[in-house]
């Protein structure tokens, strides 16, 4: 369908690459728990190592896991999410990739 | 029961209330509508407590009784089931986005509902949502008052009765009176309660335990299935705990109550804020509550039933005044779930269906004393609701999280992003969404091994699409209007 009688708000632009970045941050979260989870604890407790008195796949997929993406989530926000007013009207002199607003 | 426990719950219990009324005032003193005031608080949320209230809201008495005492007899893969919830604060904020909070400026929403019935333009998804929020919420919100009672009464020793009408009185009363804002802001400060609280326990049981080596030595003695994540008797299979990304991580943002946080937020720092605080809050929290309760194995292997690990474990390892302290944390935990819940309820029939369907001009004196009534009223309805909980409200509950999830989910996300999304469509996806949980519910529990939940989703994602394509598009209007 041809939506060509007005133009897609400006901010739109930046706000999706965002929403796509949170995704993409939720998949590797995923990927580093499991990853971590499964290969390091799938052998018999018995042949367990342990990091700082917790069993390695615990401590890297659930302790490791929280902080590395509380880091990450960090340098998202900080780094590629930009600052933009979130105000009704369309006519912003805004532009994507500044920090300014 | 110890009278320094009692003296905490009730000095918690006072500030909760001089919160309300320090909100009540604020309400009445602000110069916008007063719907977007009581109902939004002005969307004037900061970021810290967005974070808060974004958090506190999702994480409910689950997380502070019911899944310690599960990871109590599960072990530590109870706790890496509980860390698939990390994402809930980057997920809501990040993907409802920036996009949400624009678009709900643009066409003045206040709800959920408010913006699906713009986006759709369409009487049967409304009532489907609003018949959704009313039955999931009466239930979710009595089996909360419930839990906040019974955990109430085991703290102090009062009757159950007694307790409830305690628990309920200052919660409906900060809720009436305070409007979002007294709800956000207690929100931040049982927020801040629960996170001292879990601290404060997972120190005291580590050390009282003997420093991590010699839980972790005492967990496998007790039962090497305790430190593996296969749980004991690997009752947690992967293709269920990977389930457990989409029922407690992305599903959250189809949840009325978290997602209309994404609508309140002052500006895009404060939603920065919240982000990083959000996160690290969830984390710290399901980490810190479930780590306790799988090794309280490890140092009182005789408890009997799940929900009264954590009291236990509190009372055996902290002294009275800080027992007194981490135990209104779990009361926190309820109160500012059943708060949101309780507003959402509230606006969904004063706004979502008196003043758009019966009185779209209504005074604005006449909408604040009914605003405040129904309030109350809905509270006094779950209140009796609660007194002597009748067996529907189980079963409706059983349901809550999930049905809500397959409502709302792809109308609010697609209705959102994709400019062909329909109400047929929506329609379509609500019903064969619901149709498809219920079926799996009673008929096909773990489909290929995943959670209920899993193909649900799938079918109404699906329906959404197909059908979409099939009918006509949503009017140029509606699309301007969202987009423009």
């Amino acid at each position: 369908m041809q939506e060509d009688c007005f133009r897609d708000d400006p901010r739109y632009k930046q706000a999706n690459k965002e929403a796509l970045l949170a995704i993409g941050l939720f998949f590797l979260n995923v990927i580093w728990w499991f990853v971590f989870a499964y290969g390091l604890g799938s052998g018999p407790p018995s042949e367990y190592s342990y990091v700082m008195g917790f069993p390695a796949w615990f401590f890297w997929s659930c302790i490791g896991g929280f902080v590395v993406f509380s880091v990450l989530t960090w340098v998202m926000v900080t780094y590629f999410y930009v600052d933009m007013p979130l105000g009704a009207e369309t006519d912003y002199d805004w532009k994507p990739g500044r920090k300014e607003g | 029961m110890q009278w320094e426990i009692v003296v905490v719950m009730f000095i918690y219990l006072a500030l909760n209330i001089g919160i309300g009324l320090y909100c009540a005032r604020l309400n009445n003193q602000a110069k916008g509508g007063f719907l977007e005031e009581y109902f939004l608080g002005g969307r004037g949320m900061g970021g810290f407590v967005l974070a808060m209230t974004l958090t506190t809201t999702y994480i409910s008495a689950g997380s502070f009784i019911a899944g310690p005492g599960v990871a109590y007899s599960m072990g530590l893969g109870w706790v890496l089931l509980a860390m698939t919830q990390l994402p809930v604060g980057y997920l809501v904020l990040g993907v409802l986005g920036k996009r949400f909070a624009i678009v709900a400026r643009k066409i003045n929403a206040v709800t959920v509902i408010d913006f699906l019935k713009q986006r759709y333009d369409s009487k049967a998804v409304v009532v489907l949502s609003v018949i959704g929020i009313i039955g999931f919420f009466l239930a979710a919100i009595a089996v909360q008052f419930i839990g906040g009672a019974r955990l109430f009464q085991s703290m102090t020793g009062y009757s159950y009765e007694h307790s409830l009408i305690v628990f309920s009185l200052v919660v409906v009363f900060y809720v009436t009176f305070g409007g979002f804002r007294g709800v956000v802001l207690t929100d931040a400060m049982q927020g801040i309660v629960m996170f001292i609280g879990t601290a404060i326990l997972l120190v005291g049981v580590v050390v009282y335990g003997g420093g991590v080596q010699t839980v972790m030595t005492n967990l496998s003695a007790v039962n090497p299935d305790l430190i593996t994540p296969f749980g004991v008797k690997n009752f947690i299979s992967i293709p269920w705990i990977m389930s457990f990304w989409i029922l407690v991580g992305f599903g959250t943002i189809g949840l009325p109550q978290v997602a209309v946080r994404g609508m309140g937020y002052k500006d895009s720092k404060a939603m920065h804020q919240a982000i990083i605080i959000g996160t690290v809050f969830t984390g710290f929290l399901m980490f810190g509550m479930h780590f306790v309760g799988a090794i309280g194995k490890a140092i009182d292997p005789a408890i009997k039933i799940g929900d009264t690990v954590i009291p236990e474990l509190t009372k055996k390892t902290l002294n009275p005044w800080l027992a007194g302290l981490f135990l209104t944390a779990p009361l926190a935990a309820i109160m500012s779930t059943v708060s949101s819940q309780l507003l959402v309820l509230s606006s969904t029939i004063i706004k979502d269906l008196y003043v758009s369907y019966v009185n779209p001009n209504p005074e604005e004196r006449f909408i604040k004393r009914t605003s405040l009534i129904i309030t109350a009223v809905t509270g006094a309805i779950v209140f009796i609701l609660s007194y002597t909980p009748p067996d529907f409200l189980v079963w409706l509950n059983l349901f809550a999280l999930a049905g809500m999830e397959s409502v709302f989910l792809w109308p609010t996300l697609l209705g959102l992003y994709w400019k062909r999304a329909n109400s047929s469509g929506a329609l379509a996806s609500i019903i064969l969404g619901s149709a498809a949980y219920i079926y799996c519910h009673n008929f096909w529990a773990r489909p290929l091994g995943t959670h209920t939940i899993i193909l649900p989703l799938l079918v109404a994602l699906i329906s959404f699409v197909i059908v979409s394509k099939l009918t006509t598009p949503p009017k140029k209007e509606t699309i301007r209007a969202f987009w423009g």
